[in-house]
């Protein structure tokens, strides 16, 4: 028995032996990473279900109706998110959005939603694509300035776009424009993201 | 050089991808297309020096491919439209 082979332990289920799997946050630790800089903070969102959905050609209108009905509002416009509880949504391309609820009360979102939609729309499992970073505070502004071209401070709430920071793609949701902002990137470069995210902080801050 | 995105409004073009000559939409159809058919829409191109109809991706926003109508000469852009629009306008006609 190797050295690596016995450091892996073990808990038998039924007929089988299945590996002890610790979840781990999108950086790798147990809980997710808080960065404080002069009173902007930027906390790891470990607890987002994501789903994309991708409206089938010639089912818009049925589609749109059952988003509706799914989110209790109409699917958000372009350009815009729609920042509720339970569901969340933004829209990411024409007849295309991501739609967003709390882990702990809908980890299979992608079913939920698949199951409101049915053959009108295609639904992915997301949720462990992304990985998501909220900052907070005055002065969050600058931070974005530094980080993406997106015009952060002509957005208001409810804004969302899509765009590179750190070149990697993500989006750009604005809770307030004074004080939250909601960023979500590729979950493979999460600690590029967070490092382009706290440098940008140090510097603007 | 700037896009104005039909939906979004004025983007960098570096946010964007290019791919080519816009004419590559038209695929021949693969029941009727003869030999010559295909080598014309696979290599030839115009190469216009003046206005030039192309694809362009949106790479860094909402990934939505656009036909823009751009002269070679002076990088001036006379028309943006979504290409999902020009080819369901396409598809119609066929």
């Amino acid at each position: 028995m190797s050295k690596l082979f016995r450091l892996i332990s073990w808990t038998q289920k039924g007929d089988a032996n299945v590996h002890n799997l610790t979840p781990i946050t999108a950086l790798g630790a147990d809980t997710p990473r808080i960065d404080t800089v002069a009173g902007v903070t930027c906390t790891e969102v470990s607890d987002l279900a994501l789903a994309s959905v991708a409206v089938r050609l010639g089912h818009e209108h049925a589609a749109a109706k059952s988003l509706k009905s799914l989110l209790n509002a109409e699917a958000p416009d372009v350009g815009k998110a729609l920042l509720a509880q339970p569901y969340s949504a933004v829209w990411v391309g024409p007849d295309q959005w991501m739609v967003g609820a709390d882990t702990a009360s809908h980890e299979l979102l992608a079913d939920e939603v698949k199951t409101a939609l049915g053959a009108t729309a295609s639904v992915t499992e997301q949720t462990d694509a992304w990985c998501c970073f909220d900052l907070m505070g005055d002065g969050i502004g600058g931070v974005m300035e530094l980080l993406c071209n997106v015009n952060f401070r002509a957005m208001q709430s409810g804004d969302a776009a899509r765009t590179s920071i750190h070149h990697l793609g993500c989006f750009v949701v604005c809770g307030d424009p004074h004080g939250f902002v909601r960023i979500l990137g590729p979950r493979a470069s999460a600690g590029s993201l967070h490092h382009a995210i706290v440098a940008a902080m140090h510097s603007a801050l | 050089m700037i896009i104005n995105h039909p939906l979004l409004g004025p983007r960098d073009s570096a946010e964007f991808v290019y791919l080519g000559d816009a004419s590559l939409m038209e695929r021949p159809d693969p029941e009727t297309a003869s030999a010559e058919d295909w080598h014309a829409y696979a290599y030839l191109r115009d190469n216009p020096a003046g206005p030039h109809r192309e694809l362009w991706w949106h790479e860094g926003g909402d990934r939505s491919w656009l036909v823009v109508t751009r002269n070679t000469v002076t990088h001036e852009i006379t028309k943006v439209e979504m290409a999902r629009d020009v080819a369901r306008k396409l598809g119609s006609k066929a």
